[in-house]
């Protein structure tokens, strides 16, 4: 009840900045029909919609740490949150208030991106809402991310961790304009030890029906979520009641 | 019944003592009021009562409720009204009553009647950040009263307020008087005059004082409340 009457805080919140909906459904468009447009005027194929997709997909869930981390730091430097701490809200009804209402977000921001590139001639199959359901592990990563951020940092600080260092580090690391094998040795080793290239492929495999990779990847995805979701409820449980 | 009883309350940053081994007791309905100088204690008071610091040593119980091991009980009977205008900007003035009536698990209706109570009526569709000043400090006022607490902490609840809108906030305080056992801290004498049942003088972290104003300016020999409140924080802080 607590949880839900607070998500349902965050969510207007979130959806009444019209940052969170430019960035969260504008740029990534923008960026695939862009590549999409490069693609047709060079003749070798490097952005390809069956590759590129997903990969943008995966992209645009890096906001989702940029608005969850955002809303948490902001609030930490409010007066609200003080309020809020000394009304019987527990680490978790916070947590959960801050993690629900980027959940239909993301799905949001995933559906839009897939739609545009069906759009822009991605041919439509059944496949693509596996590739969909294949990021919601990433998508928990990138919050969880944003939630470990806005616990450690102000909001100046999450703006430069996850708006500018944590998007390059995913556009560079997940293969998404490039193949990661142009990369060698010690980067793609890199590459393939954080989770972003597996959410990547992880997306290509559901989107090509190659059902035999798409374990591994999502596993090794959904283990980083998992120990980062943990991190952040670890230090918000001890934010809170350092007092 | 003591609504509140402080024993032994002490705060300490970095080994500078802040707070200083608080003795009080308030009675259930009664408005206590917290005066002192800057950095006198009082709002560090206010933090460790509504649970949002720990105390170095010593406890205090809210009806009963231990600030330091029940905390959590304690949270469901206590409302604090922050020094800082405490809003979710965002959200319209009747969703940031109606985000504090769920979280107490109070029916919507509360939020709306306290809406009307605080004349808060004609701003209840206005978002937060476009109110006034004056106004944010009226809503976030009134989203300390959403839940009906039992005891009600108001950390300068009328600073930068105009003298209207003071005094139709000393009226709603006064409403609650009776009801609800409240600390109000403020750096306005005459508003602990007109509403307080006791005032309390702080310095340098001790409760140097504890009267009605009458008692406070028989006590420090002088005819007005002010010169008393002078004569006895300052005369302790030189002591």
């Amino acid at each position: 009840m607590r949880a839900a009457a607070f998500a349902k805080r965050n969510l207007k919140e979130l959806l009444r900045d019209p940052l969170t909906l430019f960035f969260g459904l504008g740029f990534p468009m923008a960026l695939l029909g862009l590549m999409t447009l490069i693609q047709r005027n060079i003749p070798v194929h490097i952005f390809e919609l069956d590759t590129l997709a997903p990969g943008m997909a995966l992209f645009g869930l890096t906001f989702m740490a940029l608005f969850s981390g955002l809303l948490l730091a902001k609030d930490r430097s409010s007066a609200l949150l003080a309020r809020l701490t000394a009304s019987p809200m527990t680490a978790a009804d916070f947590l959960l208030g801050y993690l629900l209402p980027m959940l239909p977000m993301a799905a949001g921001q995933t559906a839009v991106c897939l739609a545009a590139a069906v759009a822009l001639g991605l041919p439509p199959s059944w496949n693509l809402l596996a590739a969909a359901a294949s990021l919601l592990p990433s998508a928990l990563l990138f919050i969880a991310l944003g939630l470990l951020c806005g616990t450690l940092f102000n909001d100046k600080q999450v703006g430069g961790m996850c708006g500018a260092l944590l998007t390059n580090v995913t556009a560079f690391l997940a293969g998404i304009w490039f193949d990661l094998s142009l990369l060698g040795g010690p980067l793609h080793a890199a590459a393939y030890f954080l989770p972003f290239a597996h959410g990547a492929d992880a997306a290509k495999a559901a989107l090509a029906g190659d059902w035999a990779a798409l374990p591994v990847h999502l596993l090794w995805v959904s283990a980083w979520a998992a120990a980062v979701m943990a991190l952040a409820v670890l230090l918000f449980r001890r934010r809170l009641t350092e007092r | 019944m003591n609504a509140i009883e402080i024993t032994g309350l002490t705060k300490e940053y970095a080994g500078r003592r802040v707070v200083d081994k608080l003795e009080l007791s308030v009675p259930a309905g009664e408005l206590f009021a917290l005066l002192g100088v800057n950095g006198a204690g009082k709002s560090t008071t206010i933090k460790m009562l509504s649970c949002l610091t720990a105390p170095t040593q010593g406890d205090a119980r809210l009806m009963g409720h231990s600030v330091t091991k029940d905390s959590h009980q304690a949270k469901e009977i206590l409302a604090v009204s922050p020094q800082e205008t405490a809003v979710a900007p965002n959200l319209t003035a009747a969703e940031n009553l109606e985000l504090m009536a769920g979280i107490y698990g109070r029916p919507r209706q509360l939020a709306a009647q306290v809406q009307a109570q605080l004349g808060l009526d004609r701003w209840g569709g206005t978002r937060a950040k476009n109110l006034s000043g004056g106004w944010q400090r009226r809503l976030s006022i009134a989203m300390a009263l959403v839940s009906q607490p039992e005891i009600l902490f108001l950390d300068e609840p009328t600073l930068g307020l105009d003298v209207l809108a003071r005094r139709e906030l000393w009226s709603v305080i006064r409403g609650l008087k009776g009801r609800t056992a409240m600390i109000l801290t403020t750096h306005y004498l005459e508003e602990a005059e007109a509403l307080a049942d006791r005032i309390g003088v702080m310095n340098a972290g001790r409760l140097r004082a504890v009267g009605t104003a009458e008692e406070l300016k028989a006590l420090a020999g002088c005819q007005s409340f002010e010169d008393a409140f002078v004569a006895l924080a300052g005369e302790e802080a030189a002591s």
